[in-house]
């Protein structure tokens, strides 16, 4: 993999989150877990501040599932060590098991007790409190469940599930909430519509939550800060925002967005590519060290578009198109059989082999990695 | 779309239903009425006892012993299966326990043993001269204590049932989420707070129907009380018809499927009332748990069970064999090879039967799409719950009075082989039916095949191996069956069973070690059907 060292970015992790207060609540050491030779996580370290929501985001099989079960206590780390307001749960020689942990985790099939009602369901983990009828009270409202608490789990739509997993899990104020592709188990329409409301119950709790998933539009919208796993470790940590606009591998740029590669070579203060110069202006970070090098810039559908013209001037032709409603993106094949794809308002229909050029038209500067 | 019964069917918009040609309704109907039959004529000679009589004899103080005999016995022996069966399952499902395969299978093989000849063989095995204290004599053992009454009558029948609630809470288990247990775990519960919170209370209703089915076996096992000479309905029944007491034998009848209607009344409201549990869910199977200093004591608890239930009678079995014993001295017992023929072709002769019954009865039930249509495969669940006894009493008496002509006759015999265990034919009838996609038969319509047809033709050659299966199974339960063959057989008919029964009874135990070793292996046979048949339908 290589790594991009120029163009760093601002210094990501400094830019606040939104309760900057900085005190760390669960701190992961150098955890590695193996089983047998295949190592699932591999020397991650990650900080969790208090009152933010951070997320793993990657694909499946990268280890941000077992990372969420190692916090958990669900499993117990090969190296490394897990450490939750100062006092250390795995490593070291100790392990402490999930019930001592502090830890509530919401499941991605939300393993609600099918044989309790919604009441019964949310004050299971509020045994020996004297408060526990008034907790669950307290959380039914806070879920928006008051009139469902008779009701068996069998009986509630997939949303309402969930919000009885998270009220749950948050009875008994666990330190840190993990939830473990909690959209996952919903359909389409409702996952849009539960990140906003999950969110907002997370804020409203004012929890330290941990989110799996591999879902980077949830990833993006609902998280303080996201963290980019690939292959057992962290490729990535930062704002949403920063770490899509920068992304500092080609892992993580092509994870993000439906990135494509333009390939270029530098010549001085511009990159030659198929789509014409480029001004290393319009790129990011300094790029004089590559000098004569082949470089791939990285162009998403909204940084490009393409324009009709004739079969002459054409920079390729138009192979694929996919309607979503409200766009089309085209996929542009050009004339070195690279492929792009350009983002269009759903009006400006373009037919199937017709030549176009293909303009860039980003705001901002472009990543781009040294190629291959 | 789902049927009153629960089950759905796949096809999404707007499917056709195809259409049931009427005939399959009416011949299903007949059919169930002559299978249900037996309860009526049980009925008709218990309203012939004069009614003053009936009231004397019900009330009677031997009655009255009779019933809570039973009942001791069902609760001695329904808890006995639950103290052994649950913890097995456990230990094999859900802790690290060294040899889990191994005793995940053994766990289950006491099941292949006819409780008849279990208890035949611990009667031999125990008691101050028996095959134990011949062993055991070079050590200076001169006595152990017989196993007769209610004690040995409820270990022999916990020993040879408990496999019914081991595999009922194994698959119920199996199918247990395990995340669950992980979200009770996270919500400050340990390993054995979360089993009493959250793991039982969702296998509930597997180990009730595995308790269900040990208190309807006890309730209607004769062999084993017989030979422990426990005095239960069942062994009060056969004793009652053998003095001639006749009425009195169907008065006891009566009493005892009052009972089972009871058992069977009482577990459809506990299941009712499980509303909630076994939501399926997608997900995964619960980490083992570590035993840790456990592990020794629970090897041993696996290695008891294992000892009492399978070496013990099938070594005594094996002893037998090598044995010089005064039964083989004794005349008159000699076995002939014509009573293993007359065992197969009774079997197979019930088996052929049992599948024509079956056929239209699992079809209409698999595919109609009323309540009306699983009706008569409801039906035919009464003769499978009325005991063999019970059943056998209620055949004698039909020949008796009405129909003398078929009174002793293997065609008699054979009626009550498929009264009793078409169910297990139309079960796997049934669940081979609903494997064949009705779009096939929907296809084979739309290019012109006539219903019966395209039965003919799409369904049949698919549902063979259920055919098979069903009729196998049939054939071998129907090997084993004993106490509707004593009382239905013809003059001097013998069977494997009938003949293991005689040199039982008087005491050659030597002359039963093949036969009852054959019998074992039969139903190790039936066993390796169903499993066969369960792991094609998953």
């Amino acid at each position: 993999m290589s790594r991009n060292e120029p163009p760093e970015p601002e210094p990501v992790s400094e830019r606040a989150t939104t309760d900057a207060t900085g005190a760390s609540v669960l701190e992961l050491d150098g955890v590695t877990r193996e089983f047998g030779a295949e190592s699932a996580v591999t020397d991650l370290s990650l900080s969790v501040r208090r009152g933010e929501l951070l997320t793993l985001l990657g694909p499946s099989g990268c280890g941000k599932t077992t990372t969420l079960r190692l916090v958990a206590g669900l499993d117990e780390p090969t190296a490394g060590t897990v450490t939750i307001g100062g006092d250390v749960l795995a490593g070291n020689g100790r392990f402490v098991p999930p019930e001592k942990r502090d830890v509530g985790l919401v499941f991605q099939n939300f393993a609600l007790f099918p044989h309790l009602d919604v009441a019964g369901n949310i004050a299971f983990g509020l045994r020996g409190t004297d408060h526990g009828e008034e907790r669950v009270d307290e959380l039914l409202e806070l879920v928006g469940l008051t009139e469902h608490r008779g009701k068996m789990p069998s009986q509630l739509s997939g949303g309402q599930q969930q919000r009885v997993a998270l009220a749950r899990s948050l009875a008994p104020e666990p330190a840190v909430l993990l939830l473990d592709e909690p959209f996952s188990n919903l359909d389409v329409r409702l996952r849009v519509e539960m990140r906003e409301e999950v969110r907002g119950i997370l804020k409203a709790a004012g929890v330290t939550a941990v989110s799996v998933t591999h879902d980077q539009e949830e990833a993006l919208s609902i998280s303080d800060r996201v963290a980019i796993m690939n292959d057992g470790r962290i490729e990535q940590l930062g704002q949403p925002e920063v770490v899509f606009e920068n992304p500092e591998s080609r892992f993580v740029a092509s994870f993000l967005g439906r990135a494509s590669f333009l390939t270029g070579r530098v010549r001085g203060d511009v990159v030659e590519t198929q789509l014409g110069t480029l001004p290393t202006d319009n790129i990011n970070g300094p790029v004089e060290a590559y000098d004569g090098a082949r470089i791939d810039v990285l162009v998403r559908p909204d940084d490009l578009a393409a324009v009709p013209t004739a079969e002459s001037t054409a920079d390729g032709h138009v192979v694929n198109r996919q309607y979503n409603g409200p766009a089309f993106i085209y996929r542009v094949e050009l004339r070195n059989s690279e492929a792009v794809r350009c983002h269009h308002n759903h009006v400006e229909t373009f037919e199937h082999g017709q030549p176009v050029a293909v303009d860039i038209v980003a705001d901002h500067p472009l990543a781009w990695y040294p190629t291959e | 779309m789902a049927t009153p019964d629960g089950r759905t069917y796949g096809g999404g918009f707007g499917r056709i239903r195809e259409s049931l040609p009427s005939t399959l309704s009416v011949v299903s109907v007949l059919l169930a009425v002559v299978l249900l039959s037996p309860v009526a004529w049980v009925l008709l000679r218990a309203g012939e006892v004069e009614s003053g009589r009936a009231a004397s004899l019900l009330l009677d103080p031997d009655t009255l012993q009779i019933v809570v005999n039973s009942l001791l016995l069902v609760g001695v022996v329904t808890g006995g299966s639950l103290l052994v069966g649950v913890p097995l399952a456990i230990l094999t499902v859900q802790t690290d326990l060294p040899f889990r395969r191994f005793w995940t299978v053994v766990a289950a093989l006491p099941l292949v043993i006819p409780s008849y000849i279990g208890a035949f063989a611990f009667v031999s095995a125990f008691g101050p001269r028996g095959v134990l204290q011949g062993i055991l004599a070079p050590l200076g053992v001169e006595r152990i204590p017989a196993m007769f009454g209610l004690s040995g009558t409820a270990v022999v029948l916990t020993l040879f049932t408990y496999p019914y609630v081991y595999i009922t809470t194994r698959a119920a288990l199996l199918s247990f989420d395990g995340t669950v247990i992980e979200a009770a775990r996270t919500l400050n519960h340990n390993r054995r707070e979360a089993f009493w919170r959250v793991t039982l209370p969702q296998i509930k209703p597997g180990i009730a129907a595995g308790a269900l089915l040990v208190a309807l076996y006890t309730l209607s096992d004769f062999g084993t009380p017989q030979i422990m000479r426990y005095d239960v309905f069942t062994r009060m029944i056969f004793v009652e018809y053998s003095n001639f007491n006749r009425g009195f034998a169907a008065l006891l009848s009566v009493l005892l499927l009052v009972l089972t209607l009871g058992i069977l009344v009482w577990e459809a409201r506990v299941s009712a009332s499980r509303e909630g549990a076994h939501v399926s869910t997608t997900g995964h199977r619960a980490g083992r748990v570590p035993l840790g200093k456990w592990t020794v004591p629970a090897l041993l608890f696996c290695a008891g069970v294992a000892f009492l239930g399978l070496v013990v009678p099938v070594g005594v079995l094996v002893m037998w064999l090598f044995r010089p014993s005064p039964g083989y001295a004794a005349g008159g017992f000699e076995f002939q090879f014509a009573y293993a023929w007359n065992s197969v072709f009774v079997a197979g002769a019930a088996a052929l039967a049992a599948v024509l019954v079956a056929l239209p009865i699992a079809y209409l039930s698999a595919r109609g799409d009323s309540w009306f249509s699983s009706l008569p495969e409801r039906a035919t669940y009464v003769g499978y719950a009325m005991p063999g006894v019970v059943l056998g009493l209620s055949l004698v008496f039909l020949g008796l009075k009405y129909a003398s002509g078929i009174y002793r006759t293997l065609g008699l015999l054979v009626f009550a082989y498929v009264v009793r265990f078409v169910p297990q034919a139309v079960g796997t009838l049934e669940s081979s039916v609903l494997q064949v996609d009705p779009k096939h038969v929907e296809a084979a319509r739309s290019m012109g095949d006539a219903p019966v047809r395209s039965f003919r033709r799409v369904v049949l050659p698919q549902v063979t191996p259920g055919v098979f299966a069903g009729g196998a199974l049939v054939f071998l339960t129907t090997m084993k069956e004993l106490p509707a063959t004593l009382l239905l057989r013809p003059a001097g008919f013998e069977t494997f069973v009938t003949y293991i029964w005689q040199v039982q009874e008087q005491g050659y135990y030597g002359q039963a070690a093949v036969p009852a070793l054959v019998l074992v292996g039969v139903s190790a046979l039936s066993m390796l059907v169903i499993l066969r048949g369960s792991s094609d339908v998953t």
